[in-house]
C-alpha cells in the first residue's frame, strides 16, 4: 500500500462525513443550524483542498487555496450570523425559531 | 511503509476520525447549543492532527543543499499558519454563532422538559 | 520601534506566502509592506507602542501545550457522547454564569477562546468580567473557572 492510496482512502473518508454534515444543513431546522453545518463543512473543505493538491502532485498552489478558504469559512460564519441577526431585527419578529 | 510513513497515516486518519465524529454529532445532538459542542471542538482537533500529517509528510527526506527542500519546508509553514488560524477562528465564529442564538432567543434543550 | 516591527513580520509573511526569489517580486513585496507599514503601523501594537506583548508570545507557547492536551480530551469526551447510544441520559446542559478575576482584556479573551475549546463548555456570552458558559454536563459546568484561570493568570498577566 503506497502513500498515495493512503491518502487517496483519507479523502474518501473525509468526502463521505461532509455528506453527513450536508444532512444538517440541508435539513436543519433554524437557518443557525445551516450556519453551523456549513462551518463544519468549510473545516473538512480546507484539508481535502490539502490532500487533492498532494495527489495532483501540486501541493504547493492548492496550500494557498486552502489558505484563502480557510478565511473564508471564519468571514462567512461572521457575516452571514450578522446579516441573520439584522434582518431580523428589520422585520421587527422572528423568522423561524 | 517506513515507520514515518505509518505515523504519518495514523495521524491521518485520527483526523479523519474525529472529522467523522464531529458530523455524526451534528446530526444526533437534541439542540442547536450542544450541536456547537461537537461542531467547534472536533473540527480544530481535527483539523490540526491532519494538517499536521500533512505537513510532515511534506519534508520527508529533507536534504539542505537542494533548493526544494526548502520550498517543502516552506509550503509545511504554510500549513502550520492554516493550523494557527483555525485554533484563532474557530472559537470566535463559534461564539458569534452562539451569541446570535441567544440574542433570537432560542431555547435550550433541558433534562425536566423530556420528563413531563 | 513598532513600525519597524510590523515592517518585518509583514516582509516574514510576504516571503512566507510568495515563494518567488527574484528581485522584481522582492521589490514589490517591500514596497507593499511600506505601504502597510506607514498606513497602519498602529494596528498590530494597539495601544502599546512600546509593544510589551512581544515577550508575552513566549509565555503563551508555554501556555499551548496544555491547552492541546485539555482539547484532546475534550474530543474524547465528546466522542463518547456521540458514540454512546442512550446519548440523552448522559447529557445534561445548563448554563453557568461566574467572574473572572482576569483584569487584561487579552487574557480575558484567551479565557473565552480556552473555554470554548476545552471539556464540554462554550462561552456565550462576555461583558466584563463576566462570563456565562454553556456546559453540556454537570461535571464540566463545576470544572469553571478552575485550572485554566491560574495558568493563563500566570502567563498573561502582569503584577
Amino acid at each position: 500500500m503506497t502513500m498515495n492510496t493512503v491518502f487517496l482512502l483519507a479523502a474518501i473518508g473525509l468526502l463521505l462525513s461532509t455528506a453527513l454534515a450536508l444532512i444538517r444543513v440541508v435539513g436543519g431546522p433554524t437557518v443557525l443550524d445551516r450556519i453551523v453545518g456549513v462551518n463544519v463543512i468549510g473545516a473538512q473543505t480546507t484539508v481535502l483542498l490539502i490532500l487533492i493538491g498532494y495527489l495532483f502532485g501540486n501541493i504547493s498552489m492548492f496550500v494557498d487555496i486552502a489558505i484563502a478558504y480557510a478565511m473564508l469559512n471564519f468571514i462567512l460564519a461572521i457575516g452571514v450570523t450578522k446579516f441573520f441577526l439584522r434582518r431580523k431585527t428589520a422585520r421587527g419578529g422572528r423568522e423561524e425559531t | 511503509m517506513s515507520i514515518f510513513s505509518m505515523i504519518v497515516a495514523a495521524l491521518l486518519f485520527l483526523g479523519i476520525f474525529f472529522f467523522a465524529i464531529g458530523a455524526i454529532g451534528i446530526l444526533r445532538f437534541p439542540d442547536f447549543y450542544s450541536r456547537l459542542h461537537a461542531a467547534g471542538k472536533c473540527d480544530a482537533l481535527a483539523s490540526t492532527l491532519a494538517l499536521i500529517a500533512i505537513a510532515l509528510f511534506n519534508v520527508r527526506d529533507f536534504d539542505w543543499t537542494l533548493f526544494q527542500s526548502w520550498d517543502n519546508l516552506r509550503v509545511s509553514l504554510k500549513i502550520l499558519l492554516i493550523i494557527l488560524f483555525v485554533y484563532v477562528a474557530t472559537p470566535a465564529a463559534t461564539h458569534a454563532i452562539t451569541k446570535a442564538a441567544f440574542i433570537v432567543g432560542i431555547e435550550p434543550w433541558e433534562k425536566r422538559k423530556r420528563n413531563r | 520601534m513598532a513600525r519597524l516591527v510590523t515592517f518585518f513580520i509583514m516582509l516574514f509573511f510576504w516571503i512566507l506566502i510568495s515563494g518567488m526569489f527574484d528581485p522584481f517580486h522582492l521589490g514589490v513585496g517591500v514596497f507593499c509592506c511600506l505601504l502597510v507599514t506607514i498606513f497602519s503601523h498602529d494596528l498590530l501594537f494597539y495601544g502599546h507602542p512600546d509593544l510589551p506583548w512581544l515577550f508575552d508570545i513566549f509565555k503563551v507557547l508555554a501556555y499551548l501545550p496544555w491547552l492541546f492536551y485539555q482539547i484532546f480530551l475534550a474530543s474524547l469526551e465528546i466522542t463518547y457522547i456521540v458514540l454512546h447510544p442512550r446519548m440523552l441520559e448522559i447529557i445534561d446542559p445548563r448554563l453557568v454564569r461566574f467572574r473572572t478575576r482576569l483584569r487584561n482584556t487579552l487574557s480575558r479573551v484567551t479565557l473565552a477562546q480556552s473555554i470554548t475549546l476545552t471539556p464540554g463548555t462554550i462561552t456565550v456570552n462576555m461583558s466584563g468580567n463576566e462570563f456565562t458558559v454553556y456546559a453540556l454536563t454537570q461535571k464540566s459546568a463545576e470544572g469553571l473557572p478552575g485550572e485554566m484561570e491560574t495558568r493563563i493568570a500566570r502567563a498573561l498577566e502582569r503584577e
